[in-house]
């Protein structure tokens, strides 16, 4: 069974989930954003921009810094309006909604919680200040605010102030102070930022056993692929305010399709190649490998370090001198120079693969992609 | 460095330990003598002669002098200037500050420096000011006249050059810790529904609120000690436009000492009061203070 849909939603003790069914969220919402153009002055921080976010989905912005990807967030939360574009939730022009009407949840890197007030007041804040007709009981905020606490485990912490808090626990308090609004969309901007590796291992696992048992359609900002790829349903790859590729961690790892992306996802070794009538050649030498759909000219052939095979038969392979070797952890990584040109490229090995340092090395790539070397690397 | 290199310094400095951040014993005594002795000869000293003038004449006399109807008048006023322009301040302060620390305009810097201009201009020009614009040769002036509208020489005067004087006291204070507290608990507010006023009151004004005390403390003690600017528009009627430190030169320069520092007193006695608020605030909210800026 589905554990998204939210008719089935139970939380721990609580009576919550058949409370949220019964409000006006009973389906989380699809979002989408149609061509958003966001400039700065004259720096255009997101140039043309559309996306589709099915409802209960969990996408990930990914990109380095000036990628536009907080930006993105910023317009789909209201705080920030779009030069040009629209964004619909269900079909609904988000842009006339101000950012209070928009309801969605958001999470700050910085959590931003309210500094002066208990866990417990945090979490009911979105529920006290609505106005006078649809806030409830103050009986009922504070048995919300209770189960929300329980939810995000962190229960008879609720008289504490934040600054009495670990990061990872401010992190909990933020994260259930966006759900008790109800809210259409959860946006994340950088939800594990601030925390050290443990702490952000266990909260990735924490925040997927959230998500699936609320269902919200939740977007999150990340400059860590690690964190977008185990996370994401579907991973959003940006770089200088454009999507650079939409898929499943599968395909954005598999098959990249830009440079950009090859280089960013994960670790990749570069090769300078020709493409000649369906032929890749390393200098003058042939490689045993079919050129795909690749143009005709000189190419890049790009690489998984530990998607390699190292074969006995040196035509067609790629052939290189040992220069550096490294062990990393159960591999072994080596350097070689490829090449009349002598190209650096770093390919893994297993430990205990036998290596005569001063005899060459001969492998071929179990997957690879050739992209025109006219298509710059920070496209 | 090789260890016998470094032996003969360790030699000459036995307290090796203390001895890189402690200066030497008669240093020590000169700086703590230095400053002992400036302030008991510009602070204790001059504190005390107020008090000790005040009350040569005797008790009766003392509290003649500050009930007197012209001294009550003084007294009268001058807790009514402050009055309208602590609150006013208070207001100006937090709509500049707000406007500075939490957005981006043309100008933000310029209005930064004019914040701090009634802290570079001499008060007695922040006085003339007025009377340049709304005395009797002043632009508005015969405007005013015709309209029997008196602001020099009144109340009015007085409270707008108070006003002019005070106006970066609260300002100063929440600028700079608004710009460290950022834009993104606001953001968090309106993003939970909460409306712009719910969030000031609820969310910023919590987490400035030391600061704004601070500030209101500060500005409050200048609004009632302020002398040259209040001086050129206030036109010195006794009884009508004195305010204490007024009243104060006026008794002085007609020698009645006795009187002048039975008043002056009652303005010490503001400024001790003062002191004493803030060090309290410090003392008592001193975890919270700290916990609003670091977080």
């Amino acid at each position: 069974m589905d554990a998204r849909v939210p008719n089935e939603v139970k939380y721990p003790g609580s009576t919550w989930g058949r409370e949220l069914a019964a409000s006006h969220w009973d389906r989380p919402v699809n979002v989408s954003v149609e061509n958003v153009v966001r400039t700065f002055g004259t720096t255009p921080a997101l140039h043309g921009v559309s996306l589709e976010i099915e409802s209960g989905e969990l996408v990930a912005l990914l990109g380095p810094s000036g990628s536009g990807k907080t930006t993105l967030l910023r317009i789909l939360a209201g705080l920030d309006v779009p030069t040009f574009g629209r964004v619909l939730f269900d079909g609904e022009n988000a842009l006339k909604l101000t950012v209070q009407q928009r309801n969605v949840g958001l999470v700050f890197q910085n959590y931003a919680l309210f500094r002066h007030m208990t866990v417990l007041e945090n979490i009911g804040f979105g529920l006290r200040v609505r106005p006078w007709a649809r806030r409830p009981s103050r009986k009922e905020i504070r048995k919300r605010a209770l189960d929300l606490l329980d939810l995000v485990q962190l229960s008879g912490l609720e008289k504490r102030y934040p600054s009495q808090l670990s990061g990872g626990q401010r992190q909990r308090v933020a994260f259930a102070r966006a759900l008790a609004i109800e809210p259409r969309v959860l946006l994340l901007d950088e939800p594990f930022g601030a925390l050290d590796a443990k702490v952000r291992r266990d909260l990735r696992r924490w925040l997927l056993e959230i998500h699936n048992k609320t269902g919200h359609t939740t977007v999150f900002v990340t400059h860590d692929q690690e964190e977008a790829l185990e996370l994401a349903d579907r991973v959003v790859v940006m770089s200088q305010g454009k999507i650079e590729q939409i898929g499943t961690p599968d395909q954005i790892y598999d098959s990249p399709d830009s440079p950009f992306v090859f280089s960013f996802i994960g670790e990749s070794s570069v090769l300078p190649v020709n493409v000649e009538q369906g032929k890749v050649w390393l200098d003058e030498h042939q490689l045993d490998l079919s050129s795909g759909d690749a143009p005709d000219g000189p190419a890049r052939l790009f690489l998984r370090p530990h998607d390699v095979d190292v074969v006995e038969n040196v035509s067609g392979a790629i052939v290189g001198q040992v220069c550096v070797l490294r062990r990393h952890a159960g591999l072994r990584r080596v350097e070689l120079e490829v090449g009349l040109k002598r190209n650096r490229i770093e390919i893994e090995l297993p430990a205990d693969f036998s290596l005569n340092r001063a005899s060459p090395i001969a492998f071929l790539p179990r997957r690879y992609r050739l992209y025109p070397a006219s298509q710059a690397l920070e496209s | 460095m090789t260890d016998a290199a470094l032996a003969p310094l360790l030699i000459s400095q036995p307290e090796s330990g203390s001895a890189v951040t402690t200066e030497r014993y008669p240093v020590r005594v000169l700086l703590v003598a230095t400053a002992v002795v400036f302030l008991v000869l510009f602070l204790l000293l001059p504190l005390a002669a107020v008090f000790v003038e005040a009350f040569r004449a005797g008790v009766g006399t003392y509290f003649a002098s500050i009930t007197e109807p012209d001294a009550v008048a003084a007294i009268k006023l001058t807790l009514l200037v402050a009055a309208i322009a602590v609150p006013a301040n208070v207001v100006f302060g937090l709509a500049a500050s707000w406007a500075i620390a939490k957005f981006e305009f043309k100008g933000k810097s310029v209005l930064n420096t004019l914040i701090d201009l009634p802290f570079s201009v001499s008060p007695v020009i922040s006085g003339l000011i007025y009377v340049l614009l709304f005395g009797a040769q002043g632009y508005f002036g015969p405007y005013l006249q015709s309209h029997n509208i008196q602001i020099i020489f009144a109340l009015p005067g007085i409270v707008l050059a108070t006003i002019f004087v005070t106006f970066p006291f609260v300002a100063r204070e929440l600028v700079p810790l608004m710009q460290e507290q950022g834009t993104q608990d606001e953001e968090a507010a309106l993003s939970l529904g909460a409306s712009g006023w719910k969030t000031f009151f609820k969310v910023t004004l919590p987490n400035i609120r030391w600061a704004l005390l601070y500030g209101v403390v500060l500005c409050n003690a200048r609004a009632m000690g302020e002398f040259g600017a209040v001086s050129v528009v206030s036109g010195h009627i006794r009884g009508k436009t004195n305010t204490m430190p007024l009243h104060v030169e006026i008794l002085y320069n007609e020698y009645n000492f006795a009187a002048a520092f039975a008043v002056a007193s009652l303005l010490a006695l503001l400024a001790l009061v003062t002191l004493i608020i803030k060090i309290s605030l410090e003392w008592r909210y001193a975890d919270q203070i700290a916990a609003l800026r670091r977080h």
